[in-house]
Parts: structure tokens; C-alpha cells; sequence
């Protein structure tokens, strides 16, 4: 079900600019792995080379390799399309589909993914994948309904369930809670923590005390000055990381004197 | 009309939750002072002036087309007060006999499914080609491409009548033929020969003209698709057929409602191509193909110039009802946007 990911010297560009710059790391199965750093220091560019969505963007390129197990994500004759089968994604903004219903949201992808399926089939998948986003209890009742006239944390749990539908090995997510109220966050963090059993979870955060609560591993990433990419400074325990970092860098982005 | 509003208010970007808190708190405090008397706002010559005009313009448009409105309804009364036959059933248009005989069926028949045909044509082609463009094009092809298309629209309707006229109806006898041969049988695709001066070749002169318009404007629908919900189904694992089916189309579908019914307005009031290619006559063939029929619009330029005083009157009143099938096609066009509100 989980996955190791095996990053190595991997550089990514918007047209002539590079955006990061020759990063490896290891995330580990069924672990959560923070991503931390300023804006602009291309965390979210780098997730986005996690499931190849960063070549969608105009000009976005990569050079190096990722590993998923003993796959090379990059490999001639790899189909992006399955690799995005793989390793799902939740984005910054609960993007829900608005012309559907909350059923056929979380739907969606199965109905890509296996083509046909039996009714009561997909019912159960359904039924389970919102147990699973902790949403189940508050749209069991309503699941015809637009999926857009939730909350906006409801709205990002019907998305992590739309993503887990699937049985995706990794699940990214670029700073999931940012557009959310605290106790919506709470709730989110509360489920990261479930999936966790079942997932290989990578998440960006602005949110320092966000990662120390839900990450078994931290890196930090950073950059020498505007223009300049944004390089992996480095990846280590999160228990480490905000207590005792190998990087002087590290240390002072943690504790605010960053500038 | 404001397809482009309505395209714009469709779906999409409903901000998520508290956008930020502390929005409302970082707008200063209206300053004290500045304001002393409460409810009058200050108003200076040029707010005056133009209130005025903007007023003024307001209402003599109103006036103009209450005017017109009137003009027409007399004219048509007084056309209806003569007519021998039956204004909504007679097969006949001789409006400058004595007693006048006239009726609009056979106008209204041509009219409606020449301009069905058209549409059922054109509609799926323009899709195809917006979609093209927005989606599937490099962009140093989307942009000329879409500079031709456009350009389409800017041909006079006269020359496409020509064109019809010199090419199309020459070139459409074999392809009838054919479909005579497969589809004869069902009666509405039969042939007997003659020139294709049928509506069938007016609904496909139409298609042609009206597909720059649903062209361009479901192409602008499809571009302003909200780029979180391509990638949300692209993060799904689907392709590029499935991002459109899931996020581009549900989310274009009232936007190409109102750019088909921009394109049926004007297949339905389209005058000198029909006029130039279609062979008139007051029957109702069962067939599609055989020439023959009329539109409105064709029926009043081609019998204008001939008419007296009350065959004038009675283009007016067939030219009235033309406006109330294109505001009921528009009123139509709205409902089916309204009913899918609840999903957008
Ligand atoms: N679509 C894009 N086109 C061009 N440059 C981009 C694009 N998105 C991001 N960048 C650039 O890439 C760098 C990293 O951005 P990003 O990955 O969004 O950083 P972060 O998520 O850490 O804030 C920035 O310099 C940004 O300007
Ligand atoms: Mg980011």
C-alpha cells in the first residue's frame, strides 16, 4: 500500500529558471514528512515533482530521479497519467469539483481509474473513503448534494477523500490547512495522523508548530537570495529539527530569526 | 446580449472558507472629520452632468423602441384585419391580391429547421474546435488559428450566400444523392434531383456562419476553466480528455448554451444567404433535401421591393413574429441555464 520515495539529485525549471536545485532524500513508508521553508524556496515546486504534475505548467521541466520503490517516476515509457494514479494530491485551496455532488466527487477518480463498477461497489468505496476523511458522519445524509456548499474544511476532507478513493502509495499535500479556520486545521491534523497508517504522506507547511505536531521527519528548505533556486538544507527527525538541528540555517528559521 | 456574464457568474471560484480573519480589521477606520454633514454626499458638476446624460440616453432609448414597437404593431394589426386565410396555418403568401391571402406556416417551418439543422451542424463542430484551441493546441497554433476563425465572422453574409449560391448547391446534388440511397426511405433525407436549393443546404450555409461566433465565445468559456479544478482531476490521474470532461465542460456547458443561442439568434434572422441561395415556394416538403420552403426573414427581402401597401403590413407581422421566436429561444436558453444553478 505505502511506498518508499527515493529522491536523487533532482533540479527543477520553469522555463530557463531553475526553480530547485539538485535534491535527494528518502521518505520513508507509512511515515509523514514535513516540508518547511520560506515562500518562494520551491517546496511546492518540488511536491509537484512527486507526481509529475510539474511538468504540466508551461515550461516546467525536471532533470534527475525519483524513485518509488524500485521505480524510476522519470523512466522513458512511464506514463505520468499513472504515476498520478499512484500518488494522489490534495492542494492548498479544497478545489472539490463544483458541477458535482459530494457522491460523485469522491467518485471521480475510481470512475477513471477501474472504468466500470457495480453500484453497490462503489457505494462501499464511497462509504469508506469518507470514513476514512472523517467527513462521513456529517454528509451521509446529503451526499447528493454540491460538493461546493461545504465548509471549507469539510471541503478539504472531501478532497483528501476524493484523493484516497483511489488506494493511492503516496499522498502529497501542499499546506493543506492554510485556508482553513483552527479547528478545521485541528481536524485535518487529526486525520493525517490516521492516514499515516496506510499512506507515505509528504506536506508542505507554513506552519511550524503544524509540522512539529504531525511530521515523523522534517527538511527544511531555503534559498541563497531572490532568483537564486531553492535548495534542501536538510532532512532529518522532526523531534531533532526543532530541537537540536545540524544546520545553523535550520535553527534560526525555527526560532524566527530568520531574515 | 450578456453571454459573457453569464459565463463569467457560472462556477468556479467560491473562495474556501475564512479567506483571512483579519480582512475586515486592516481597512482603516473612515477618519474623523473629514465629513461633516452625514448623509449628503458631495456632488460636483461632472457627477451632474453625467447623471443627466446617462439618464437622458436611458430614457430616450426607451422611447425609441416603444415608438418602433408601436409603429409595428399597427402596421401588423391592420395586415391581420385583411387577411382572407388563417395567419398561423395558411400555406399561401399572396399578401397584394384582393381579398389578401397569407399565412406564416411554411416561413415558420423553414425558418425553425433550417436554423435546427444549422445547429445541430454547427454546435458540436465549434466545441470541438474551442476545445482544440484552448486546450489541446501549441500555442503558436491556437493563436493564428483563432485569428481565422474570428475572421470568419467578419465575411459579409451576402458572400456567403454566394459562395452557397455558386458553390455549395452544385457541389451538394451528389451528396444527396447518396443519402438518398442509404436514407430515402425514412422521407426526410429523400432527393429527386433538381438544384439543392433546399433547406437542408441553407441549414448547412448557416452552420458555416454562425460557427465563428459559438466558436469564439465557448473558446473564452473554456479558457477562464478554473485551473484548480483541471489539476485536481489531472491529480486524480486523468487524461487530458478526462480533465475536460470533468472540469472543463461541466463547467463551460452554460457558456455554450448561450453562445449556441447567439449563433440560433442570428441562423434565425439570417436574410441575404438564404435569400441568395434558397428557391422559395409555399409548400412543406417532407424532405429536407428537395428544394423549396422560405425563412422569415428571406420571405420579407425577397417580396419587399413588390409588396403594396398591405403586403408591406404583412412582412411586418411575419417579421413580428420572427422577434418573438428569437425571445422565446432566448427565454428558453435562460431557463436551461437557471435549472443547473444549484451545481455552479
Ligand atoms: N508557474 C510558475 N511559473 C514560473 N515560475 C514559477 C511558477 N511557480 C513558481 N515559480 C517560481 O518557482 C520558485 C519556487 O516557487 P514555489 O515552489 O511556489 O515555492 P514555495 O511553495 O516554497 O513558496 C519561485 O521562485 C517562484 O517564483
Ligand atoms: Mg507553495
Amino acid at each position: 500500500m505505502a511506498k518508499r520515495i527515493d529522491v536523487s539529485g533532482l533540479s527543477a525549471f520553469y522555463g530557463a529558471h531553475k526553480a530547485i536545485d539538485d535534491i535527494s532524500m528518502t521518505v520513508e513508508p507509512r511515515s509523514v514528512t514535513a516540508f518547511i521553508g520560506p515562500s518562494g524556496c520551491g517546496k511546492s515546486t518540488f511536491l509537484r515533482t512527486l507526481n509529475r504534475m510539474h511538468e504540466v505548467t508551461p515550461g516546467g521541466r525536471v532533470e534527475g530521479k525519483v524513485m518509488l520503490d524500485d521505480e524510476n517516476l522519470y523512466g522513458s515509457g512511464v506514463d505520468p497519467v499513472s504515476v498520478r494514479r499512484t500518488v494522489g494530491m490534495v492542494f492548498q485551496r479544497p478545489n472539490p469539483f463544483p458541477t458535482m455532488s459530494i457522491y460523485e466527487n469522491v467518485a471521480a477518480g475510481i470512475r477513471l481509474n477501474g472504468g466500470r463498477i457495480r453500484k453497490s461497489e462503489l457505494d462501499g468505496v464511497v462509504e469508506k473513503s469518507l470514513k476514512g476523511a472523517n467527513l462521513w458522519k456529517e454528509v451521509k445524509d446529503r451526499l447528493d448534494k454540491p460538493g461546493a456548499g461545504l465548509s471549507g474544511g469539510q471541503q478539504q476532507r472531501l478532497c483528501i477523500a476524493r484523493a484516497i478513493a483511489v488506494e493511492p502509495q503516496v499522498l502529497l499535500m501542499d499546506e493543506p490547512c492554510s485556508a482553513l479556520d483552527p479547528i478545521s486545521t485541528l481536524a485535518i491534523e487529526d486525520l493525517i495522523g490516521e492516514l499515516k497508517e496506510r499512506f507515505t504522506i509528504v506536506i508542505v507547511t507554513h506552519n511550524m508548530q503544524q509540522a512539529a505536531r504531525v511530521s515523523d521527519r522534517t527538511a527544511f528548505f531555503n534559498l541563497a537570495g531572490v532568483g537564486q533556486p531553492g535548495k534542501l538544507v536538510e532532512i532529518d527527525d522532526t523531534e531533532r529539527i526543532f530541537s537540536n538541528p545540524s544546520v545553523q540555517a535550520t535553527e534560526d528559521y525555527i526560532s524566527g530569526r530568520f531574515g | 446580449m450578456n453571454d459573457m456574464d453569464i459565463a463569467n457568474s457560472a462556477p468556479a471560484d467560491r473562495p474556501p472558507g475564512p479567506a483571512s480573519p483579519d480582512l475586515t480589521a486592516a481597512q482603516p477606520a473612515p477618519a474623523q472629520g473629514i465629513r461633516t454633514r452625514k448623509s449628503k454626499t458631495t456632488v460636483r458638476p461632472g457627477d451632474r452632468i453625467f447623471l443627466g446624460l446617462s439618464r437622458g440616453s436611458g430614457i430616450l432609448l426607451l422611447v425609441i423602441m416603444a415608438a418602433i414597437a408601436v409603429f409595428l404593431t399597427v402596421r401588423a394589426t391592420h395586415a391581420l384585419s385583411q387577411d382572407e386565410g388563417n395567419f398561423l396555418t395558411t400555406f399561401e403568401w399572396s399578401a397584394n391580391t384582393d381579398p389578401p391571402v397569407f399565412g406564416i406556416a411554411v416561413l415558420a417551418f423553414g425558418t425553425v429547421v433550417s436554423s435546427l439543422i444549422a445547429m445541430l451542424l454547427a454546435v458540436p463542430v465549434a466545441v470541438g474546435i474551442a476545445l482544440f484551441i484552448s486546450h489541446y493546441a501549441p500555442r503558436r497554433l491556437a493563436a493564428p488559428l483563432s485569428y481565422v476563425i474570428d475572421l470568419l465572422a467578419a465575411v459579409p453574409s451576402i458572400v456567403y450566400g454566394l459562395w452557397g449560391a455558386l458553390f455549395l448547391v452544385p457541389h451538394l446534388g451528389g451528396l444527396y444523392g447518396w443519402f438518398d440511397t442509404y436514407f430515402g426511405w425514412t422521407g426526410v433525407l429523400a432527393y429527386h434531383d433538381g438544384a439543392a436549393r433546399s433547406l437542408f443546404t441553407i441549414g448547412i450555409l448557416l452552420a458555416i456562419m454562425i460557427l465563428p461566433i459559438v466558436t469564439s465565445v465557448s473558446r473564452e468559456v473554456f479558457r477562464q476553466a478554473p485551473k484548480m479544478h483541471e489539476e485536481a482531476a489531472l491529480a486524480l490521474g486523468a487524461t487530458r480528455w478526462e480533465v475536460i470532461r470533468m472540469a472543463v465542460l461541466p463547467f463551460g456547458r452554460s457558456g455554450v448554451i448561450s453562445a449556441s443561442m447567439l449563433g440560433l439568434g442570428r441562423a434565425l434572422g439570417e436574410t441575404m444567404a438564404v435569400a441568395t441561395v434558397l428557391s422559395p415556394s409555399f409548400l412543406i416538403s417532407t424532405s429536407l433535401l428537395d428544394p423549396g420552403g422560405g425563412t422569415f426573414a428571406q420571405n420579407i427581402a425577397s417580396s419587399f421591393k413588390e409588396s403594396g401597401e398591405t403586403g408591406k403590413d404583412a412582412l411586418i407581422a411575419s417579421g413580428l413574429v420572427l422577434f418573438v421566436l428569437t425571445l422565446l429561444v432566448n427565454g428558453a436558453a435562460r431557463m436551461i441555464i437557471a435549472r443547473r444553478k444549484e451545481f455552479s
